[in-house]
């Protein structure tokens, strides 16, 4: 048993410390392609990204990222694809944020309330195509696609001059929630770190312990691993999809809140977008796991810090989205490939195992 | 003459077992020669090594007394060795015509000259294959004589059929057997793997005994009997399912009413699935029903479990209406469940053991506490399961996939039971499951039914129906066409009923007593 403990970790280890390796050589070779030393370009980043300003730059560049991985990561756990994350946290903080701005309650409520509104919106968003899949059969796929969309044209509608909206130059943002809802930040040099850390480390912790320690997170695995098992078990699949897409939702509704709590204090024409897709790539390269997706979501806070730089010292600016690319890619077969080498590890395994005890027995009889 | 076939100190390992060693078979040409041996005992790796599917370690394969070494299957075709697979490989939206000439284009076209050929080979074994038909639209006899028509269009002179019977009943199998002599006769030579060793017993010339990978004994059927057969198979006594006395209460544990489904296929097509199916089963009784299958069993079970939901009639548990109530529910209400198909219904196969354990019991003690699951005593308890059932594992945290099938039910066997249930589904319980498994699967079910236990028996091996059963009936086209007395029945008698043509309380004579009109007829002039 031991033996196969020790083998589970080392193929844990493995698979990520491949993916890193590959990608590493790939974008070598694409960077010498382009006549560049890669080498240099790996010190640049390093020295750059570990810089004490870089560092707080990342991690609060990573927080809404690791929010948007929870958010995909509950979809993908049991195998819905929710790629509608985009538009569901998009659509959440903008009527958040026309909430906050329309009212000024003290902090300890309208925080709360602002966050609410941001998951229940959330929610609604990604409900919709949870209904749609149980009761039409459409795929999430299709759905979450076409909301993003809608949730655009949505925003698109209201953010103008006379709906919700106020002009400030070029740009359209919702009137500014007052000073007494801006979220607290964390002290320290030489900028201050987002204080929505806390709220994304609880969310992390809760996704864990929910998915590994109730029923209802049991439920929700046996339907990613199984959903004919699953309904055999009694889990009412259906009921399981549109759930687990209202929680996709909730989550996803927090992906806006670091922002506009804490950075823009409303919703504008130049609020940050995309952060919906950065999350399944997170999710992918965290294998849906917190902290595998916290380690992600760093990554790629370092990687887009870091990528600045490289332009400074004359690189092509798109390497970093192509180092994204790339680590994403092996992230993916490296996994697939480890845990296929696992599977069959462990079944020749057992196959031995059971082969030396038949063996030992056989031998106790003839010995009898 | 030299042997069609001829193996020689075959021998083959996988990583941490060896599949077959020191295997010697001589297959005479113009016979019909059978491989036995139970589940898992070799039979399938050998036949894959012969049609070159895979690679013998050491040893030779001699074809009409010349050496060859043969990479894969095309090798084997090559050199007239054709393979009837058990899973038959045709594409249903297609005819016949069309899947006898898919990827054999080249032989003799796609059209006329391909349909003259079909016909030849049909009409020369008396296969009665009709060129035009859908395949969808084929029963399971005709696909697989479809197959053995495949197999003799490529030019085989010997087929492999792999466990051909198991999902053929008992008719069925006698025309099969019609065809292999047939075969014979024309010079074609025939190599049948079973593990039913009556079918053995009168369609084989020679016999070879296949135990734990390796030949034990060749025999000719005229000196030896199924019991003889069974033990060199089996190595030790038989294990039987015969049930000892009877524990029947007269306390209904589950009344079954007037239960009705209709589905829709893809094409819009409504069939009746389930068609006014009604019966009870009480404390202590094995009701087993018998059929072949696609005559409703699983849609019958899944109705019973929730899974379906039927268009009317009622269920009933212990005295509770249960027939609106969910899965879940009926589970906690003590309905144990042991699925037709363990690797879809049963089990999570990339989870651990103990995971396992939880399916279909995450609500209930051990695995829960309110609404947090608790692991400590979910894994302690897997333990126990793993020894009190003996399921062969090195611990609780391999994957369910690792383990080998007689295993994996041995596992659900012992979750289902730990739960003390008040019924028990079983459908096909021994299914693919190997001698040890099926005998200690078999007492676990006495066992609880003496204290207690209701039993639906499913199963597609008669002997297991009537050896287990308190009770049987038989479905056909979604009704229960027939009742019997297990004490008294034969397979054959049993077998003739599953085909529709014998119907109300079937007595020993093999004589149905007509009790009431013959519903199977009014279903075919409908």
């Amino acid at each position: 048993m031991k033996k196969l403990d020790k083998n589970k970790l080392i193929l844990g280890v493995a698979a990520p410390v491949l993916a890193i390796v590959a990608a590493l050589a790939i974008t070598s070779v694409i960077i010498l392609a382009t006549g560049k030393d890669p080498i240099h370009a790996y010190t640049v980043m390093a020295d750059f990204g570990s810089k004490s300003d870089s560092q707080v730059w990342i991690v609060n560049k990573a927080i809404p990222y690791y929010l948007s991985a929870l958010a995909v990561a509950i979809g993908f756990r049991m195998n819905l694809f929710n790629i509608g994350v985009d538009g569901q946290y998009r659509i959440a903080a903008f009527f958040a944020a026309v909430v906050g701005g329309a009212l000024t309650l003290p902090g300890f409520l309208q925080i709360p309330l602002i966050i609410i509104v941001a998951m229940l919106v959330g929610s609604v968003w990604a409900g919709i195509a949870g209904l749609l899949k149980t009761t039409r059969g459409v795929s999430e796929v299709i759905t979450t696609i076409m909301l993003n969309s809608i949730a655009a044209a949505v925003i698109g509608y209201f953010l103008q001059e006379g709906r919700l909206a106020q002009k400030d130059g070029n740009l359209f943002h919702t009137p500014n929630i007052p000073s007494s809802s801006h979220f607290f930040t964390i002290p320290t040099t030489p900028k201050p770190l987002d204080g929505f850390l806390v709220v994304a480390v609880i969310v992390g912790a809760l996704y864990w312990f929910v998915l590994n320690r109730t029923r209802f997170g049991f439920d929700l695995r046996t339907v990613g691993q199984s959903e004919s098992a699953a309904e055999a078990s009694g889990v009412s699949v259906k009921r399981m999809v549109v759930t687990s897409m209202l929680l996709s939702g909730a989550a996803a509704g927090l992906i806006g809140m670091p922002t506009l709590l804490g950075v823009s204090y409303n919703y504008g024409t130049d609020f940050p977008i995309g952060i919906g897709f950065t999350g399944i790539a997170i999710a992918l390269l965290g294998r849906n796991h917190p902290v595998g997706m916290a380690a992600g979501a760093l990554l790629w806070g370092f990687l887009e810090r870091t990528g600045t730089q490289l332009e400074f010292e004359d690189y092509q600016q798109e390497i970093v989205g192509v180092m994204q690319g790339v680590i994403v890619l092996c992230v993916v077969i490296a996994y697939e490939l480890v845990r296929r080498y696992g599977l069959r590890l462990q079944q020749r395994q057992v196959g031995e195992e059971l082969a030396a005890q038949a063996r030992k027995t056989d031998k106790a009889e003839v010995s009898a | 003459m030299a042997p069609a076939v001829e193996l020689r100190g075959i021998t083959k390992r996988f990583p941490g077992v060896v599949a077959n060693h020191d295997i010697d078979i001589t297959v005479r040409r113009g016979t019909v020669h059978a491989l036995v041996g139970e589940n898992g005992a070799g039979k399938s790796t050998l036949m894959k090594i012969l049609y070159g599917m895979q690679k013998p370690d050491e040893g030779t394969i001699g074809i009409d007394g010349e050496q060859v070494s043969f990479h894969s299957p095309a090798d084997a075709i090559a050199r007239n060795i054709g393979m009837v697979h058990q899973h038959f490989m045709l594409a249903d939206n297609l005819t016949v015509l069309e899947n006898i000439v898919l990827g054999g284009e080249k032989l003799h076209g796609i059209g006329g000259r391909a349909r003259a050929e079909i016909v030849k080979i049909s009409d020369r074994y008396g296969l009665g294959v009709r060129p035009d038909v859908l395949v969808e639209d084929l029963g399971v006899a005709d696909r697989q004589r479809v197959e053995i028509l495949k197999v003799l269009y490529r030019g085989a002179r010997t087929l492999i059929l792999d466990e051909p019977t198991a999902v053929l009943v008992p008719q069925e199998v006698d025309a099969l057997f019609d065809n292999l002599r047939e075969l014979k006769a024309e010079g074609l030579t025939v190599i049948f793997i079973s593990h039913k060793l009556g079918e053995v017993l009168s369609v084989a010339d020679d016999i070879t005994v296949i135990r734990r990978g390796t030949t034990v004994a060749s025999v000719v059927p005229g000196e030896t009997t199924p019991k003889q057969l069974a033990e060199l198979m089996v190595g030790s006594e038989l294990p039987s399912p015969q049930t000892r006395e009877s524990t029947v209460t007269d306390v209904r544990m589950l009344e079954v009413e007037g239960l009705r489904l209709v589905t829709a296929d893809a094409e819009g097509v409504r069939r009746t699935v389930l068609d006014e199916v009604s019966l009870t089963i009480h404390k202590g009784e094995v009701l087993g029903i018998a059929g072949v299958e696609g005559n409703g069993q699983a849609e019958l079970v899944e109705a019973i479990m929730g899974m379906r939901h039927p268009d009317s009639g009622t269920v009933t548990l212990d005295g509770t209406d249960i027939s609106h109530a969910a899965t879940r529910t009926r589970r906690e209400d003590g309905i144990g469940y042991i699925p037709e198909d363990r690797h879809r219904h049963g089990l999570l196969l990339e989870a651990p053991l103990w995971e396992n354990r939880i399916l279909g019991h995450v609500t209930e003690r051990p695995n829960a506490k309110g609404r947090l699951l608790d692991l400590k005593a979910a894994r302690a308890d897997t333990e126990r399961i793993v020894t009190e059932y003996d399921v062969r594992t090195p611990g609780i945290e391999v994957t369910a996939a690792s383990l080998s099938g007689g295993n994996q039910q041995k596992l659900i066997v012992g979750r289902e039971m730990s739960h003390h249930p008040k019924l028990l589904i079983a459908a096909h319980p021994t299914r693919g499951v190997d001698v040890g498994a099926q005998a200690q699967i078999w007492d676990q079910i006495r066992t609880a039914r003496r204290e207690g236990l209701a039993v639906l028996l499913i199963s597609a091996d008669l002997d297991e129906l009537i050896g287990l059963s308190d009770c049987l009936r038989v479905m056909y086209r979604g009704r229960l066409v027939a009742d019997a007395d297990p004490a008294t029945i034969t397979p054959e008698e049993l077998g003739s009923a599953m085909t529709g043509a014998a119907s109300g309380h079937l007595t020993a004579s093999g004589e149905a007593a007509h009790q009431e009109p013959r519903p199977s007829q009014e279903g075919e002039s409908e």
